[in-house]
């Protein structure tokens, strides 16, 4: 069993409730975070982007909002079509399997202090980032197993990609974390949102770790410049392939929610949570209704922010060699994250002694 | 106690059809991973059947043709002037510039090729340096774009959109040029090209830069590039590559150098050439082509002479209208062209032009009259792609794509 924490206010009610709300603040994120990406691009490329969606049968346009819900639309009503010659089971699952663990890490992640009496995650586990790896570690199998059901070649070889790069990032990324979990020394994600309370962010405390993670972050969310599974000029489409309508707009989807989980995480782990060093206000939990809202919002913006990088990142880099990236992954990023914990067991070690 | 022994003695062939299997399980099977014609890395319609172990290819067997219009024997049907067309539509990225070789080649039969005017020469290479400028914007863009950096592709693109007005106000088309004529151009400069056209010159140094900025030095793209696709100088040669994939490979050979036409010889440009013939060293020499381009446009503004744009002579120029209408020498003249032709002599002439994607000659073979009687298009781009089959073995799925982004080759012209 995981160990909950035995609040006795936080009763399943509340908990189904918090679910339905994170649920409820993601999935527009996830959506927005789509236009992001592409008024970004635009910006980025001199071109104008997406810009005349606005509120449905009127002239109101606001910048191009309302295109998530023509997105949405659009994929919903395009042909599901599915290639006579696929594995039918298989392919009908592996946009869910590829989507569904980048939200259950969500539950673990927590996004504000408090709210009344609440604490605001929905799942305090004590192993917190023991569960976010292991969920992590999931969403490779949506992606495998789908190229495995298309039974097509280009999705096959994104798939074998794929799964040997999430494999080997994930290792890199677990390794750096270690280090945080030593200094902090709970395992427990709200817990290393107080140690990093007052401005004491482990953003500049491991650095190293910091960058490890960064980057194994955007290996794991297949993000340019580790998008090797997708390629679309060397694979086509890679593993999405064979996928039409709604159920590739599903992998889609899962792409940008891993990013807002690894944004979170980001945050959560190294950049000190809801806290912001300007005092108490932002520091202590929550007292107020107001100042718990206030620490969602600066959770969120950080996540932005975050988000906003890997956009960034996307439309400015090549892509690397599937060698490359393996050799970046086990010749650089594991001994460099193996050092990196023992450097900080030595640093420990002086200090307390 | 000593008994026979019973040797069972198999089938020789049965026991080395049996060790093969053994073999290939060991050796695991291989893959055939078709790769095209509809590839978004094949730049147009080419087909690579690829053989691979894992992701390495172990043999590459390209299959052109899909874009195949018989060009040649269309040419066979029709007086030279009437195929001016279709030289568009062979490298449709630099369509100037097939326009100018085809013209020469054609001035090369008739004999005129060193008595047009010089403000035509001139204007002509402009055409073929913008074209220059063009084709290589491009072939960097998708390049680029091939290797992951989308980026680097629009921006270039930009820069080309500003070429295509350039093109529209002086030939009125964007992409179907048909500018030159036999024996001259379809019409001078309009007024004021030249200042758009120092203008633009202004522009596209800035945007050379920056796609300078966002490659030469990435280090994902290096990596990429480096020591990938090598073409060593003597396989070049070999296989006959020209242009810039033959001076990638340190051979310092352009035809705008080593047989000057038009009036390149009075014009000071340097040819640059790379060290080892990677993927990276061909990527350098067409940055370092665009900026000498702009220095050919740069004195050809400067130079540009006044005066006539075609040749005086009435059986190869269509005269002025109102003279045709007014004139009887012109009127027979106009009629002779329109219906029969330049009437060219009786012989075989090759002529090649240093075109972006290398050396595109045209050989016409006359047997007199107003049509060729036979008419061989040497395209830069069939002959860069026979090297394939040569290089790509060894390398890994990714490198492909970078190799042909590379390689800069246009399926229209290829294919013919």
């Amino acid at each position: 069993m995981l160990a909950v924490t035995t609040d006795p206010s936080q009763d399943w009610l509340l908990t189904l409730f918090k679910v339905v709300c994170v649920f409820a603040v993601v999935m527009p994120m996830v959506a927005y975070s789509v236009v992001a990406e592409r008024r970004i691009s635009a910006w980025i490329q001199d071109r104008i982007g997406p810009n005349r969606v606005g509120i449905p049968f009127t002239n109101i346009k606001l910048l191009g909002l309302g295109q998530p819900l023509a997105d949405g639309l659009k994929a919903l009503v395009k042909e599901d079509f599915t290639p006579a010659h696929v594995m039918k089971v298989f392919y009908w699952m592996a946009p869910a399997i590829a989507m569904v663990p980048s939200f259950v890490v969500l539950a673990v992640v927590p996004f504000g202090s408090r709210l009344g009496e609440q604490k605001m995650v929905i799942a305090d586990l004590d192993v917190g980032i023991l569960f976010t790896f292991g969920v992590v570690s999931l969403g490779v199998y949506g992606i495998v197993l789908d190229g495995y059901a298309s039974n097509s070649k280009y999705p096959f070889l994104g798939g074998i990609r794929s799964g040997a790069q999430m494999i080997s990032y994930e290792i890199a990324m677990g390794l750096a974390v270690v280090p945080v979990f030593m200094l902090v020394g709970k395992l427990n994600l709200g817990a290393v949102i107080e140690y990093q309370a007052d401005g004491a962010w482990l953003l500049f405390k491991q650095p190293l770790a910091f960058a490890i993670f960064l980057i194994a972050i955007f290996a794991e969310t297949n993000r340019l410049p580790f998008d090797l599974a997708e390629s679309e000029t060397e694979l086509v489409a890679g593993y999405n392939t064979e996928y039409s309508s709604m159920r590739f707009a599903l992998f889609f989807m899962g792409e940008y929610a891993a990013m807002i989980a690894g944004s979170a995480l980001m945050v959560v782990l190294f950049c000190g949570g809801w806290t912001l060093p300007l005092g108490d206000y932002f520091n202590m939990p929550a007292e107020s209704l107001g100042q718990g809202l206030v620490h969602i919002a600066v959770f969120l913006a950080k996540i932005a922010v975050f988000l906003g990088l890997m956009i960034w990142v996307r439309w400015m880099l090549p892509r690397f060699r599937y060698d490359q990236l393996m050799n970046i992954g086990w010749k650089r990023f594991l001994p460099l994250s193996l050092a990196n914990i023992i450097l900080t067991a030595i640093v420990l070690w002086v200090l307390n002694s | 106690m000593a008994a026979t022994r019973q040797i069972e003695v198999r089938d020789t062939a049965a026991s080395s059809v049996q060790a093969m299997d053994e073999l290939q399980d060991v050796q695991g099977e291989k893959m055939t991973l078709n790769m095209g014609p509809s590839h978004p890395a094949t730049h147009g319609v080419l087909r690579l059947s690829l053989e691979l172990d894992g992701e390495i290819i172990t043999k590459a067997d390209p299959d052109i043709g899909y874009l195949h219009r018989g060009d040649e024997k269309i040419a066979e049907n029709m007086t030279y002037t009437q195929f001016i067309p279709y030289t568009d539509r062979l490298d449709y990225l630099a369509p100037l510039a097939n326009n100018v070789a085809y013209s020469l080649a054609v001035e090369k039969l008739l004999g005129i090729h060193d008595k047009l005017p010089e403000r035509c020469q001139y204007i002509r290479v402009i055409c073929c340096e913008l074209a220059r400028i063009s084709a290589h914007l491009l072939g960097i863009g998708a390049f680029a774009m091939d290797v992951g950096a989308l980026t680097v592709f629009l921006h270039t693109f930009t820069e080309r959109e500003k070429i295509y007005n350039l093109i529209e106000a002086l030939t009125g088309a964007r992409f179907t040029t048909t500018y030159t004529r036999i024996g001259g151009l379809s019409r001078d400069l309009p007024e004021g090209w030249t200042d758009e056209l120092a203008e633009f010159i202004r522009e596209v140094i800035v945007a050379i830069d920056d796609a300078d900025k966002l490659l030469t030095r990435n280090k994902i793209f290096v990596d990429r590039t480096r020591e990938i696709g090598v073409i060593s100088r003597e396989e070049a040669i070999d296989f006959g590559l020209t242009g810039p994939n033959l001076r990638g490979s340190n051979v310092e050979y352009d035809l705008r150098k080593a047989h000057p036409y038009l009036v390149y010889d009075e014009l000071d440009f340097d040819v640059p050439y790379g060290e080892m013939g990677d993927c990276y060293d061909r990527y350098l020499v067409r940055m370092e082509e665009m900026r000498q381009s702009v220095r050919l446009l740069d004195q050809c503004l400067a130079k540009l002479p006044d005066g006539p744009v075609n040749v005086d002579d009435g059986k190869i120029v269509l005269p002025e209208k109102q003279k045709v209408l007014s004139s009887m020498e012109e009127l027979i003249h106009q009629f002779m062209l329109v219906t029969q032709g330049q009437d060219a002599p009786a012989g075989e002439v090759y002529f090649g032009a240093e075109n972006p994607k290398g050396e595109l000659g045209f050989y016409i073979l006359s047997r007199g009259g107003g049509v060729p009687y036979r008419l061989k298009i040497r395209a830069p781009s069939f002959v860069n792609l026979g090297i394939l089959p040569h290089t790509l073995p060894g390398h890994m799925i990714s490198d492909v794509v970078a190799i042909l982004g590379s390689l800069d080759f246009v399926m229209g012209e290829c294919d013919r």
